[in-house]
């Protein structure tokens, strides 16, 4: 029984992540549309686009190999994967077991790997360079990313998002240094992963100043729709992953009823519109970065969750 | 030193009918030392253009302001490069070679410029083989951009060369907006001929428009009424100020602050709007006419002017204080696409890409014709010459151009807003200078003995800053690329005619 339960959430959220992961883009841009003074489209239009795209035909060019075709779908199910495993609106799901932050790291880490093999297929300029661009942030989230995720799990004692979110709403917890300074790394690593501005920009038309946008220049139709949609799914799970370590309240616990359950889910909800709203508002706020900029902003991100991780070992309850 | 007006004596001495600077027949000695002095520095060039059998060419002297025109026949189609000696003629002479079929002698660069092989058979095209300059070094590669861009802009190609992200070299390729306005202009009558000339760059339509009238006029020696003058400088003043919010938030945009855009683009839109109240049309086009001004303003519409432009000057601080105080903004724009004083005294480029580096020119003041001779405004000088001190010549230039549209509207002479241009049965020629919103346009003008247009050549202020942007580019990143450029923002049109 407890079982089919937890195979019955599971899939929830596997649909739910799905369901919601274009209304989350499509909020912060109606929000940055409001902010900046402009009606702004439906925040329904990803979903619009997507099945715009998904009807339209894919144009590929003529010497693109197999790692072009299949990237999109690799890509979108690593994504799709990581963000049903991150809980959302309740712990104790069928593979909470493997919803390790470890995991996710490496899940995000292959879809980008496969994300930049794609970019340099073609071998175009933009797609070169878009490539390089990307590893050269990666080389920067990607430890910095860890040592936030070592941080939490020394505090917590595990790297199972389960535990851990479980552990931050005990009274176990105390105010902590070292975890805010883990979130503050955390939140630095998401605005660049999700390419949001000062690192990149998702609305630009300048080719030239392109990292993730130059990387899928040359993907159009289906092929498109799944990165696109795979994009819209990471901002999400980013959002969910911080949510459920840092913010955990609401989250309901296995074997909880329908109320706490649904409860859960609205404050998901709440907690998605809140992030959108932060995002919209910092996005507004900042330029972006020159490029060369974004090693500095990301050291920062790594040095917080060094500090973080060192803070923890000086002793004490920091 | 010598003047102007001593080469101009040298010759066969001056054409009668050329107004309003002396226009002389020049032999090739005298061409020679010509560019020999632009080499030196003590001319420069303003305009250098071709015709069956012909050069042209257009001096000033920087420290008189004295203009003199000068014409080299060539019965064989040659003549000795200026840009042999002095780099800024040589886009012109290659543009002059592709149009008129004259051939630089001993020229630099012999490669086609405008013409792209598409105007022939595919034998010409295989001659228009275009290489573009190398650059030798270990771990170069090249990225091409364009023509065809990634948002709605005009066309041209960029190649880079670059070693990891920063550029070493940049080479543009335009000609792709070619329309064959010269040609078309030959034998037009006044009236297709200034339609013609508000084509070449729309965004500097009323520019355009008053560079071609003044022309004519100077030519048929016609007085438009004071009325129209200050309408039409009315009308200059407004493209000025709606064309630099654009580029200001445009600017802003390319460094992903979109707050600043929004707020410009709005602004922009008050000002087309109060424009079509005004003048008929949102870019007024078709609004300077040759001999005067055709329009009807009611007297609300020019107080909406005076009362939006008050709008715009408060807004306008603010937004200012936005830019300067975003220090992310800054971090993008500060010390990006440097141009060197030198380069742009050696260029003599004119508006906001001379003026952010020292250079001082502004047509309104070294060449002023009525009302700007009677108004009092300033020009702003930075010397930093980067896209910071561009972005801030452009919002000090907005501030002066209000201050001169509130001028204008309580100067406002009454009268007659328009003059018939009178038939005259001989050849006669004409030149003016007007300061657009990116610089000074000149524009020459012959008529037939039958009134219409023999030859006709506007110069857009780009034709000197469109290379300059090449060094404003070196040295910095690939992805800084987009912000220098929209802070020169030079015409595709009206460099590629």
């Amino acid at each position: 029984m407890v079982l089919a339960e937890r195979f019955l959430f599971q899939g929830f959220q596997m649909l739910l992540v799905l369901a919601l992961a274009p209304l989350l883009t499509g909020i912060v841009r109606k929000l940055k549309a409001r902010l900046t003074r402009r009606r702004g489209a439906s925040i329904f239009q990803p979903y619009r686009d997507l099945f715009r795209l998904m009807r339209k035909e894919a144009v590929i060019a003529d010497n693109a190999s197999w790692i072009f075709r299949s990237a999109p779908y690799l890509i979108f199910a690593a994504t799709w994967v990581a963000a049903a495993l991150t809980p959302t609106f309740r712990t104790g799901l069928m593979f909470s077991w493997s919803a390790d932050l470890i995991v996710i790291v490496a899940l995000l880490g292959s879809a980008r790997f496969f994300l930049a093999l794609a970019g340099m297929d073609v071998g175009t300029a933009f797609g070169g360079i878009g490539s390089s661009r990307e590893m050269m942030i990666a080389a920067f989230a990607e430890p910095a990313m860890l040592l936030a995720v070592f941080t939490v799990a020394l505090v917590a004692g595990s790297t199972e998002l389960s535990n851990v979110a479980a552990f931050m709403r005990s009274d176990a917890v105390g105010l902590r240094v070292s975890l805010a300074l883990a979130m503050f790394a955390l939140i630095m690593v998401a605005i660049a992963e999700n390419a949001r501005i000062p690192v990149d920009n998702p609305a630009t038309h300048l080719e030239l100043t392109m990292v993730h946008e130059a990387m899928v220049l040359e993907y159009s139709g289906r092929h498109l729709a799944m990165i696109e949609f795979a994009s819209f799914l990471k901002l999400l799970l980013y959002v969910s992953l911080i949510g459920a370590v840092f913010v955990p309240w609401g989250l309901a616990e296995d074997g909880a009823g329908a109320m706490r359950n649904a409860l859960g889910v609205l404050l998901y909800l709440g907690k998605l519109i809140a992030a959108a709203c932060l995002l919209a508002l910092f996005e507004t706020a900042t330029a972006k970065m020159r490029v060369f900029r974004v090693p500095d902003y990301l050291g920062a991100a790594l040095m917080l969750g060094f500090l973080g991780a060192l803070l923890l070992f000086a002793g004490g309850r920091f | 030193m010598p003047s102007l007006i001593d080469l101009a004596f040298s010759g066969a001495g001056l054409t009668a009918k050329a107004r309003p600077w002396p226009h002389a027949v020049i032999d090739r000695e005298a061409w020679t030392f010509a560019a020999g002095e632009l080499a030196a520095g003590r001319w420069s060039l303003c305009a250098l253009w071709g015709e069956p059998r012909a050069a042209q060419m257009a001096l000033r002297d920087e420290s008189s302001n004295e203009i003199g025109i000068f014409t080299l026949p060539c019965p064989d189609n040659r003549f000795p490069s200026i840009g042999r000696v002095h780099a800024p003629a040589i886009r012109l002479e290659r543009a002059m070679q592709d149009l008129w079929g004259l051939t630089p002698e001993n020229a630099p660069d012999a490669r086609p410029w405008l013409d792209h092989g598409k105007w022939g058979d595919g034998a010409h095209e295989a001659a228009c083989k275009y290489d573009f300059l190398k650059a030798d070094g270990e771990n170069l590669h090249q990225v091409a951009v364009g023509p065809v861009h990634a948002g709605t802009i005009e066309p041209g190609h960029f190649r880079f060369t670059a070693s990891g992200e920063t550029v070493v070299r940049l080479e543009e390729r335009l000609g792709y907006a070619h329309k064959g306005v010269e040609k078309l202009m030959i034998g037009a009558n006044l009236a297709a001929g200034l339609a013609l000339a508000e084509r070449i760059s729309g965004d500097s339509t009323v520019a355009y428009g008053i560079a071609y009238c003044r022309a004519v006029e100077a030519a048929l020696e016609l007085q438009p009424p004071p009325r129209a003058e200050w309408l039409r400088a009315l009308a200059l003043e407004m493209e000025r100020v709606a064309n630099h919010l654009g580029d200001f938030g445009a600017i802003c945009n390319d460094a992903a602050f979109s707050l600043i855009h929004a707020h410009c683009a709005m602004l922009r839109e008050e000002v087309l709007r109060a424009a079509e109240a005004a003048f008929g049309g949102r870019l007024m086009r078709g609004v300077v006419i040759p001999g005067g001004v055709r329009s009807t303003q009611t007297a609300g519409a020019l107080e909406g002017i005076r009362e939006l432009a008050d709008r715009i000057d408060r807004r306008l601080d603010l937004l200012y204080e936005t830019y300067e105080e975003t220090s992310s903004l800054q971090d993008r724009t500060a010390a990006t696409g440097r141009v060197s004083t030198a380069l742009v005294a050696r260029f003599a480029a004119g508006g906001f890409v001379g003026r952010a580096s020292g250079r001082a020119y502004d047509a309104r003041k070294a060449h002023p014709f009525p009302p700007y001779d009677s108004l009092s405004f300033e020009t702003p000088v930075l010397s930093a010459g980067d896209v910071d001190a561009r972005v801030r010549i452009r919002v000090l230039e907005i501030r002066q151009s209000l201050m001169l549209i509130r001028q204008i509207i309580l100067g406002l002479p009454g009268g007659r807003q328009h003059v018939d241009a009178p038939t005259v049965s001989e050849q006669r020629v004409g030149a003016a200078i007007v300061e657009g919103f990116r610089g000074d346009i000149f524009a020459s003008v012959r008529l037939s003995p039958d009134g219409k247009i023999e030859r006709c050549h506007m110069r857009d202020p780009s034709w000197f800053q469109w290379p300059l942007l090449e060094a404003a580019v070196e040295g910095n990143i690939i992805a800084d690329f987009p912000l220098c450029n929209k802070s020169f923002n030079c015409s595709y049109s009206g460099h590629d005619l």
